[in-house]
C-alpha cells in the first residue's frame, strides 16, 4: 500500500472533520481572491503558517510544502513588479502561498482513508444521475492495488528491453507496458464478474 | 458501465501513476524537466476513448487530491490541485476526454496524421488553454503572458505527442478497444 502524505498527530486540526476542512479550504481559497490588499492577505498567510506549529509541524515540514512552488512565486513576483509595482507582486505571492500552505495543511492533517470516506458520502446524492459509489470505491481500491503490480511489470519490461539495447526507447517501454496492462484488465474483469460483483 | 470498463479506468489511472515514477528528462538549453507522466492523459484518451479515458484521469486526480503522492516527484495533496498548476491538473482530464472523442471519430480511418492531430489538439491546445487561463487568474497576468511563460514546456509536449501517436497506433493494431466499445 502506498503511504499517503498524512502525518500523524493529535492536534485540533487532526481531529477536525475531513469535510469541514475541505469547506474551510474552499472558503479560504475564495476569500483571498476577493481581498485586494496585500497586508490583509499577508495576515491570512501568517495565520495559516501559525497553524503549522499549532498542529505539531516544524519548520522542516513548512519548507517542504513551500519549496516546490518557490521558483514560481519568485517569477510571479518579478512579473508583477515589472508590469505594476511591488505591492501587486506581494499580493499575488502571498495569495498563492496562503492557498497552497492551507491546502497542504489539510492534506498533512487528514488521513487519506477519511477523505475517501467523505468522498463516498458526498457521492451518495449523485446516484440518480448514474454515479455508483460502490463502483467508484472498487475502482479506487483497484488503482491502489495495481500501482505496485504495473510498476513491477514496468521494471521487468525495462530489463527485457535493456537486454535488446532498447532501454532508451520510450515507445519500446510503453507499448508492451500498455498491452500487458490491458491483458491484465481482461483477467481482473473476469475475476470480478466470476464473483458476481454488480 | 460494465465491469471491464471500470477495470480499464482503474488500470489506466494506475498506469498514469506508474509513468510518474520514471525519472524526468531535463531538456538541454532550456532546462525544462519533461516527465513521462503527462503521457498518461494522452494515452488514456487515445486508447480507452473519451468516456473511459476521461474518467481514468479523473480517478487518478481524485487519488492525488486525497493525499497520495502519485504525481511525478512524489507530489500530491490539495496544494497541487488548487495551486498554480491546478488548471493543468483539471485540464488533463478534459484533454483525455477530447483526445478520446477525436480518436473515436477517426477510428475507422485512423492514421499517423489524424491521430497526431487529435492528440496534439487535446493534449496541447485544450490542455494549455485551460492551464494558462488558470495561471493567468492566479498570477494576475494576461492570458497572453501566461501563454508566453508556458512556451518552453511545448518542446516536451511535442515529443510526447509523437510518442503517444506511435504507441496509440501500435496498440490499435494489436489490442483495439475503441471499436469493441463502439
Amino acid at each position: 500500500m502506498i503511504a499517503g502524505l498524512y502525518i500523524d498527530g493529535q492536534s485540533a486540526l487532526h481531529r477536525a472533520q475531513a469535510g469541514a476542512k475541505i469547506l474551510a479550504m474552499i472558503a479560504l481559497g475564495t476569500g483571498v481572491f476577493l481581498i485586494p490588499d496585500w497586508p490583509v492577505v499577508a495576515f491570512v498567510l501568517a495565520t495559516v503558517l501559525l497553524l503549522y506549529p499549532v498542529s505539531g509541524f516544524g519548520p522542516r515540514i513548512i519548507w517542504a510544502q513551500i519549496k516546490p512552488i518557490l521558483w514560481l512565486l519568485v517569477i510571479f513576483f518579478a512579473v508583477q513588479f515589472w508590469l505594476n509595482d511591488w505591492q501587486a507582486g506581494l499580493l499575488v505571492v502571498t495569495r498563492i502561498a496562503a492557498i497552497v500552505m492551507f491546502a497542504s495543511l489539510v492534506t498533512l492533517t487528514t488521513k487519506t482513508s477519511d477523505l475517501l470516506a467523505s468522498l463516498e458520502r458526498a457521492m451518495q446524492p449523485l446516484r440518480p444521475i448514474g454515479v455508483n459509489p460502490e463502483k467508484v470505491s472498487l475502482a479506487i481500491s483497484m488503482v491502489l492495488r495495481f500501482i505496485p503490480v504495473i510498476s513491477t511489470v514496468a521494471s521487468e519490461i525495462r530489463d527485457a528491453q535493456r537486454a535488446r539495447g532498447l532501454d532508451r526507447s520510450v515507445v519500446a517501454m510503453v507499448v508492451p507496458l500498455i498491452i500487458r496492462t490491458l491483458k491484465m484488465a481482461d483477467d481482473v474483469a473476469d475475476a470480478i464478474d466470476a464473483r458476481s460483483f454488480d | 458501465m460494465k465491469t471491464k470498463d471500470i477495470v480499464y479506468i482503474a488500470l489506466f489511472a494506475a498506469l498514469t501513476a506508474v509513468l510518474g515514477l520514471f525519472p524526468p528528462i531535463t531538456l538541454p538549453v532550456t532546462g525544462v524537466p519533461v516527465t513521462a507522466q503527462s503521457l498518461g492523459p494522452m494515452l488514456a484518451g487515445a486508447i480507452l476513448g473519451a468516456r473511459r479515458g476521461g474518467l481514468s484521469i479523473v480517478l487518478f486526480l481524485v487519488l492525488v487530491a486525497v493525499g497520495l503522492p502519485l504525481l511525478s516527484g512524489g507530489r500530491g495533496g490539495f496544494g497541487v490541485m488548487i495551486g498554480v498548476t491546478g488548471g493543468f491538473m483539471f485540464g488533463w482530464a478534459i484533454s483525455a476526454f477530447v483526445i478520446g472523442l477525436l480518436i473515436e471519430k477517426f477510428w475507422n480511418r485512423l492514421n499517423v496524421f489524424n491521430a497526431a492531430l487529435s492528440i496534439a489538439f487535446g493534449g496541447i491546445v485544450v490542455l494549455y488553454a485551460i492551464g494558462n487561463a488558470w495561471v493567468a487568474v492566479v498570477a494576475e497576468i494576461s492570458y497572453w503572458q501566461a501563454t508566453v511563460g508556458a512556451a518552453p514546456f511545448l518542446i516536451g509536449d511535442a515529443i510526447k505527442v509523437v510518442i503517444a501517436t506511435v504507441v496509440c497506433l501500435a496498440v490499435r493494431r494489436s489490442y483495439p478497444l475503441i471499436s469493441k466499445a463502439g
